[in-house]
């Protein structure tokens, strides 16, 4: 047996004798474990589970020990992620800060900076959100204003970032602040940590079509920030931004853990829709459209994998990362329009004893995908960067 | 299941490359059509492809094959299809041959594969009766006759039906149109009294022929498979046939899109090259994604032949819709982009276009793929 599958072995026992029953099936929204100074768990499974996987160094598998994580390699990784989906197990511990500000800090941060917060992070002990978009600052994020002025011993910050989500539940912000005017844009901004427990910060929740509330907007009236909180050199955040983005598009891009409705659009059609004699769905121009979605879904997750082949065996073009933003989420918006289209009215109620709780999701699901296109660099500008960076078409 | 070609795959594909860049550019196509060339492909042309040993690729090497796999006949057929090269190897190695592979008697397989892997012989795959592609809609009848089948019937859009030195025709020996039951396979001699073949001439300049049966007879020893029974194989035969189609369709819409993008980096108008027109920029990145995700479709297809997987079936509908609606796509916007030139003859993208809409109809098109896809799927 190689050392791949001895690893396999062992993660697949590990996980049998660790992960409670009840954890291996994906979480419903208010079951989510997240990270923070008022951590809570839904459960005591939950709290077991997150302990576990936090003392083995699994709640961020792929940082290296000394931080808590796991020290494993990317196909490690992709082993345990494998043998975790096939158990059904949920991620023990979500954060803004596994995803983002940590592989940030690992390669711009400085040592006492990944001793003070990444520690933190593997531990579940602080939440961090995202500071960068302002209302006047969204698709040309480099034009923000929010500035972080320098006086001697702190920079003082005053301004506002909108779409911020979850600051109201989070203990830390890594922002990007204006620390130069004077200069072509890009080049005056630098990527500052911020304590959301700081004087002067202020949260407001804004409300989506979907009824929910998980982005707002903060606030910053002469908020103190040590020196030591900025994040590679003064000025030069924008390319750690830069280098953040990507991670945030490759999340995007992959579908979410979290327990969605449990109606799949082949369900939705059995269900809504209903087959006939020979099984085949009745109306046809929703049959077809059904297909078409389950074609798109299959391409795009041979997609993921020929990605990983590619990079693992060191050919390709490596191209295939800059696309997957822009087609998962275009994907995963058509997928909650078909579910509509399937399930005619049913997927339209908002409240109420007339509907399952599945039913609303789905409602819910449909509004809130419209963001999926805008957030994390829209759509469009998406293809302008693949007309640039992959096709080489001129400005 | 492998979505990247290994070494030895790849450097089949470069050696494709460079040989059909000499031997066979688009300009090759453009001569035998106006010559209104009969056979339909260049005999020397073919003749060095199988002396590179194309024609073995797939077949096992008890027959003369190199047992090579499909993956990297795939890869072969990608660049033929860059370059809309037209030559047997489709008709008689992934049609033909793989009938005789997958249904075939020893005796036939003795008698056809090694002269089909030297090109000694060529099969084509006599099977539509009709402008779509409806592999149970049969009505050519096969008559017992003591020992012997009358076989009668029309065939339409044969590919290289008027050069094949045999053709394969799918008939009936029992049930109803419509139903797989009762569908046959019969090896039928080129010269068969009866038998007339004529050339049609299509948009797409590739020899397609219409062949007539009254009354062919054949003996009991020419049936592939079993009577009856002829279903399993051809169904089979035809999805490695839908997958390499698509393999060639991928290598249309790639020298479609890819001519597409240098000229939108080369042509002025307004003082600037027009691919910095944003309207431009994103119409040619969406076409991008849409191919990446063909590529790996593709790919996984031939994994599922070369691994022998259950999803066959599906992976080829997968594979053909996805080409069909890729190649329709990229062709309509490579003859936009092109602006007054995209639309003239000289100019060979009218040729890709062409050729896109005939691929489409071969084998199936997405009405029927997807249709097919999801009954396979359970709805």
């Amino acid at each position: 047996m190689d050392a791949q599958e001895a690893f396999r072995q062992e993660v697949r026992e590990w996980l049998q004798a660790n992960c409670p029953e009840s954890m291996r099936k994906p979480p419903v929204r208010e079951e989510q474990v997240w990270a923070g100074r008022n951590q809570s768990f839904p459960s005591e499974d939950a709290k077991i589970w997150f302990e576990r996987m936090r003392d083995k160094g699994w709640t961020v598998p792929e940082w290296p020990r000394e931080y808590g994580g796991g020290g494993l390699d990317e196909s490690q990784c992709k082993i345990l992620k494998e043998e975790m989906k096939a158990l059904g197990c949920r991620a023990p511990l979500l954060d803004l800060g596994i995803w983002m500000l940590g592989p940030a800090l690992l390669e711009y941060g400085s040592e006492e900076q990944k001793k003070e917060h990444l520690p933190n992070i593997t531990a579940g002990k602080i939440r961090w959100c995202q500071g960068y978009s302002e209302p006047g600052a969204g698709s040309d994020l480099a034009s923000l204003q929010c500035k972080a002025e320098d006086k001697g011993d702190h920079f003082l910050v005053n301004g506002t970032k909108i779409w911020t989500t979850n600051a109201d539940k989070s203990d830390w912000i890594f922002c990007l602040v204006r620390t130069d005017p004077n200069v072509k844009k890009q080049e005056g901004i630098s990527f500052l940590l911020i304590d959301m427990a700081s004087e002067g910060v202020s949260v407001s929740p804004i409300e989506l079509i979907s009824g929910e509330s998980e982005f707002c907007q903060t606030f910053f009236d002469n908020v103190k920030v040590p020196k030591k909180n900025l994040v590679a050199e003064l000025n030069k955040g924008w390319s750690v931004a830069k280098a953040l983005l990507k991670h945030e598009r490759k999340l995007m891009s992959e579908t979410q853990d979290n327990a969605g409705p449990n109606i799949s659009p082949v369900m939705a059609a059995e269900h809504y829709v209903g087959k006939d004699a020979n099984g085949k769905i009745v109306d046809h121009a929703l049959r077809d459209q059904l297909t078409q979605h389950e074609m798109k879904f299959r391409a795009l997750g041979l997609t993921h994998f020929r990605s990983f082949e590619e990079r693992v065996a060191g050919v390709g073009e490596g191209t295939i990362p800059m696309i997957m933003k822009y087609v998962g989420t275009e994907s995963s918006k058509s997928k909650e329009e078909l579910l509509l289209a399937l399930m005619g009215t049913q997927a339209l109620g908002w409240e109420g004893e007339a509907f399952t709780s599945d039913e609303l999701l789905v409602t819910r699901g449909w509004l809130f995908s419209k963001a999926l296109s805008i957030a994390g660099g829209s759509s469009e500008v998406q293809l302008n960067i693949i007309a640039k960076r992959v096709l080489g078409l001129p400005d | 299941m492998p979505l990247v070609l290994n070494e030895e795959q790849r450097l089949l594909k470069d050696t494709a490359s460079e040989f059909l860049n000499s031997q066979a550019p688009v300009d090759a196509l453009r001569k035998l059509r106006d010559n209104k060339d009969e056979l339909g492909y260049d005999q020397p042309l073919w003749q060095q492809m199988v002396e590179l040993g194309w024609a073995g690729i797939t077949l096992p090497e008890a027959y003369g094959g190199l047992d090579f796999g499909f993956m990297g006949l795939g890869a072969v057929i990608e660049e033929s299809g860059r370059r809309l090269t037209a030559s047997p190897l489709f008709s008689s190695v992934v049609l033909g041959a793989s009938a005789i592979i997958l249904g075939g008697s020893e005796q036939q397989k003795q008698a056809l594969l090694p002269a089909i892997a030297s090109g000694e012989t060529s099969l084509a795959l006599a099977l539509e009766e009709s402008s779509h592609h409806r592999p149970t809609l049969i009505s050519t009848s096969a008559e017992k006759d003591g020992d012997n089948y009358r076989l009668s019937g029309s065939k339409v859009s044969v590919i290289d039906g008027a050069s094949a030195e045999q053709l394969i025709v799918v008939a009936r020996t029992s049930g109803k149109n419509g139903e797989t039951n009762g569908i046959s396979l019969f090896l039928v001699d080129g010269k068969a009294e009866g038998l007339t073949r004529s050339r049609r001439w299509m948009a797409d300049s590739r020899a397609v022929a219409d062949v007539s049966l009254e009354g062919v007879s054949v003996s009991a020893d020419s049936v592939i498979g079993e009577v009856d029974k002829g279903w399993e194989i051809l169904d089979a035969t035809l999805d490695r046939g839908r997958i390499c189609l698509a393999a060639e369709m991928l290598g249309g819409v790639l020298e479609c899109f890819e001519r597409t993008v240098a000229y939108l980096k080369e042509r002025e108008q307004f003082g600037v090259k027009i691919g910095s027109f944003q309207a431009l920029k994103h119409r040619a990145a969406h076409m991008y994604t849409e191919i990446e995700l063909a590529k790996s479709v593709v790919l996984d297809a031939f994994s599922a032949i070369d691994e022998g997987r259950a999803d066959l079936g599906q992976m080829a509908s997968l594979a053909k819709a996805t080409l069909n609606d890729v190649f329709y796509l990229v062709s309509n916007e490579a003859v936009q982009m092109h602006g007054g030139i995209g639309v003239t003859d000289e100019l060979e993208i009218g040729f890709f276009l062409k050729r896109s809409r005939m691929a489409i109809q071969l084998l199936g098109d997405s009405g029927f793929h997807r249709d097919r896809y999801a009954s396979l799927s359970g709805y």
